[in-house]
Parts: structure tokens; sequence; C-alpha cells
């Protein structure tokens, strides 16, 4: 019953807990502003920095230029990532096959994930967009663009394959038997009993790649295509000044941080749920 | 023997890495024959069923269903355990599916049944043990006995031939073993060849034709349940039921 005089004790020693660590982070973060604010601004170049990283006006001229620019991101991104987990749950499914004629399969899908996965995505990008074109492919098969977007395609469904399998090999061995001894085939025990339930388990990890992948989209304007931190790019060279730059962090952050607290949320619901039937 | 048994086993033999768990097991189950097999963990009970249902491969000796051998290498196993069904100890419910559809899946993607028709004999199955009202919840909103009565239910909705009980109520809770061994019971009788690892003896007592007592891997003792509980000859089996049944 909740009417105890324990039960009262604990939820004032509760309270008064609480009340504590609310001051304490309060106070903490007051003292943190307050040296920011105080502090920097006396900074002997600060307003040499002020004027060239935070100028109002050009912030608010290269905006809307930046934001057009960055519809591009968000259309290699949105193309990209259909592509990423097709190609992810091929590798996991392939690396999961027992059947010995898939030998060769198997093997070359352990060497694409060991390379995607070794080389930074910067030099994947230049090497597959630039190298591929180099072929003397006619227009529009020699695009930066479409090669960049193959690059970034190519090292991501690495990283989401090793997330699917890491999936697949968690689904306990029992669903399998059971899924088999039903008479099910084990390409149908795949699909229909142990793909479902890892999908599920790794939407979390699969959501932290899609962050990662939302940022690296940047990368692809290297090899040439005008999207924002190239955009970012040209407007400081124009002004003479690093504002842009902000700008385009800024709008980064803006999809960025509320893909990361949907991450954070999903992966706390997780946990919750697993804890919850495995405590049970 | 001039009637072909439902089930013969003919020395199977089967071990995991250097250990040994089946050496050498015969026994021929007659069609709607219930047989129990009873034994201290590790015995091999449940390697033993599992190898029947082909879901371990066994090592020599054969395995027959209706004369004709279902562990021969190469041999596709799904036909065969269409025709045997197993329930497991830990239920192994597909957790994303609905009870219902826990139960039509092989019905529609094995058999190729229409959804309605598989629908209707899930329908029919569920309500006759009492799990009518439950069709569309998920298997973790169940009580553990409701969960291995469906369990039940999905390997019976493929009509098989055999049943395979493996320590179907060892994870239940004791006040739920009860409503589980009902299914149990109530299955006798209806034709099905049923073959059960358990470690209820009473059970095993009032519902086998026959107990066969596992130990290292063979059967070193099998009769009519009165026999081998009232009087067995065999100096193992004694010991093995003094201990079981001091508890």
């Amino acid at each position: 019953m909740t009417g105890g005089a324990r039960a009262r004790e604990r939820l004032d020693h509760e309270r008064r807990a609480r009340r504590r660590s609310a001051a304490v982070a309060t106070a903490s973060t007051a003292a943190v502003l307050a040296a920011v604010v105080l502090v920097v601004p006396r900074l002997p170049r600060w307003a040499r920095v002020r004027a060239s990283f935070f100028d109002g006006e050009r912030f608010a001229d290269s905006l809307p230029r930046l934001l057009s620019a960055f519809l591009l991101d968000v259309r290699i991104f949105l193309w990209c990532t259909p592509v990423i987990f097709g190609l992810g749950l091929l590798v996991a499914v392939a690396r999961g096959s027992r059947a010995p004629a898939l030998f060769p399969l198997r093997a070359l899908v352990v060497a694409y994930v060991d390379v995607m996965r070794g080389v930074p995505v910067i030099l994947s990008i230049y090497l597959v967009g630039f190298g591929v074109p180099g072929l003397g492919l006619e227009r529009p098969w020699n695009s930066p663009l479409l090669w960049g977007s193959v690059a970034l395609c190519l090292t991501y469904g690495a990283y989401v394959g090793e997330v699917f399998r890491a999936g697949i090999e968690g689904v306990h061995e029992g669903q399998r038997a059971a899924a088999r001894s039903l008479g099910l085939s084990s390409g149908q025990t795949m699909r229909f009993v142990v793909l479902p339930q890892a999908v599920r388990r790794v939407v979390p990890a699969l959501m932290n790649d899609l962050v990662s992948l939302q940022k690296d989209v940047a990368l692809v304007s290297l090899i040439g295509p005008i999207e924002i931190l190239r955009q970012a790019g040209i407007d400081k060279s124009k002004f003479a000044n690093f504002t842009p730059y902000v700008a385009a962090a800024a709008i980064f952050l803006c999809v960025t941080i509320p893909l990361t607290r949907l991450t954070d949320w999903l992966l706390a619901r997780e946990r919750r749920r697993t804890t919850g039937t495995a405590v049970r | 023997m001039s009637v072909v048994p439902k089930v013969r086993l003919d020395r199977v033999t089967k071990s995991f890495g250097d250990a040994p768990v089946l050496v050498g097991v015969s026994l021929d189950v007659a069609v709607g024959e219930v047989v129990t097999f009873i034994g201290a963990s590790g015995s091999g009970k449940t390697t033993l069923l599992r190898c029947i249902n082909l879901l371990e491969p066994i090592d020599d000796g054969a395995i027959l269903l209706d004369g004709d051998e279902i562990s021969r290498v190469g041999r596709d196993p799904n036909p065969v355990r269409r025709r045997i069904g197993i329930v497991f100890q830990a239920f192994n419910l597909f957790p994303h599916m609905t009870v219902r559809r826990n139960v039509t899946l092989a019905l529609t993607e094995v058999l190729g049944a229409p959804r309605d028709e598989a629908e209707g004999r899930a329908l029919e199955l569920l309500g006759r043990f009492a799990l009518a009202d439950r069709a569309d919840a998920y298997p973790d909103r169940l009580s553990g006995g409701q969960q291995q009565r469906v369990a039940i239910v999905r390997a019976l909705a493929m009509r098989p031939e055999v049943l395979l009980l493996d320590e179907v109520t060892s994870a239940l809770d004791p006040a739920l073993v009860g409503e589980v061994l009902d299914v149990v019971r109530e299955l006798k009788g209806s034709g099905i060849t049923m073959l059960i690892a358990t470690h209820e003896m009473g059970f095993a007592r009032e519902i086998s034709d026959r107990v066969c007592h596992l130990d290292g891997g063979a059967i070193v003792e099998s009769g009519p349940p009165a026999a081998i509980f009232g009087d067995a000859r065999d100096e193992r089996t004694r010991r093995f039921l003094g201990r079981s049944l001091a508890r």
C-alpha cells in the first residue's frame, strides 16, 4: 500500500534528493553560461571572430541559397537510404547462409564488408566518384552525383549489413527450430520468422547510421555537385566571411538533432520492452 | 513383425562433439500409441525427440516413419516435418505474430491453404482448447500455460500423424501444469501417436501405454507404466524413480 509510513518517508526522501540535484544542475549551468558570456567577449580577437563567423546580415543573405542547395543533400539521402537497406539486408542474409554452393558469394560479401568498413568514406567517394566516370562512360552515366551516391551506398551498405547480421544472430535458436519443425523451408523461416524480429530489434542502431549518413552526404560535394557544403564554400569566398559555414551547420543541426532524439527515444523504448519481458 | 510400426528407431546414435548423447536407441511405436521417456536431465530425451523431427542429424542407425527411412542423408526434411509435430519446453511461439497467425502461418505457407480456411481451422482448434478469446493477442500477453496450449494447437493444426512433446510443462508454474496436461489427455485416443519426454511421473504413469527409462543415452528399461513404476527390474530405473518420487 502507498499509505504506509515507510512509503511516505521514501517519497519525502526522493523529493528532497530531486530538489537537491535540480539546484546543483541550475547552479552549474548558470556558472558555465556566465563564464561564456563574460569571458569570451573579453578575449583579444573576439570582435574579429564575431565579424567573420557570426555576421547576421550575411547569414540572412546566404540562408535561402543554402536551403535550396540543402535540398540536393536531402535528395541524395532519400534515394540512398532504400538502396542501403536493400544492400545491407542482402549482405546480412548472404553472410548467414550455410549452403556450400554459396561459398563464393559469402567470401565476396566478407571481402566487400571488410574493404568498405576499412576505408574512410571520403576516400571511397573519391575513388568511385572519379574512378568510374574515368572509364569513359557517356552522359548521364559519368555523373559525379551518381557515382558519389553509389560510393555512399557501398560504404553504408556494409555498415547496415553488419547491423542486420547482429540482429539476425540475436534471434533465439528456438524460433528457427519452431519454424523448421512446422515444415517451413530455411528461406521461409528467414522471411516470416527471423527477419521481422531481427529488423525490429535493430531499428535504433539503423537510425544511428541514418544520422551519420545524413551528415556524410555533404562529402559528395568534394567531387563536384553543388550541395550545401559547396554552396557555403562559394558564399564564403564571395563574402570573404565564414558565416555561411555557420549557417550550413545550423541547417544540418535542424535535421540531425531531431533524428538523434528520435533514435534515443526508440532505444529507450526497445530497452524497456526487452528488459520488461526478460524480467517477467 | 507383421504390422509396420508408426515410428521405428533402429540403433539411433548421436554425439555432440566427443560427448555421446544417444548410444543405440531402438524402439517400435505403434499407431496411436503413447510412449513416454523418463530419465534424468542429460539422459538424451530432448535430443531423441529432436532427432525424430530431423532437427538434429543422427550419426548412425535409422529412423523410420511408416516403414520409410526418414533419416536418410540428403532427404528433404520438410515433407517429413509436416507429418511429425513437436512442442518445445520453451513454447517458442513467434512473438511478433498474434496467436491466430502463429497457428495459420504453416497452414498458408507450407500447405498452401487459403487464408480463410486456415483461419477457420485455427479458430476451431483454439476454441476446442478454450483459447478462442486469445486469438488476436500477442504471445507475451498470455500466461505460460496459455502459451504452451497455443504451441500445441500450432503443431496440431498441421494434422500431424505423430506428436512429439518435449518436457512441455517444465517451464511452467506448478499451478499451470494441469491445464497443459489436460490438453495432452484429450489428445490421447484421438488416434495420434505421441512420444513424450517428461519429468511428471504421475502424468507419465497415467497417460502412457509404455514408459521408457533413458539413462546415458540408452533405453535401459521399458514397459507398461504399472510394471515400470510398480516393479522396475533395472537397478538404475529403481534408483531414478526413488529419487524422482521422493521429491
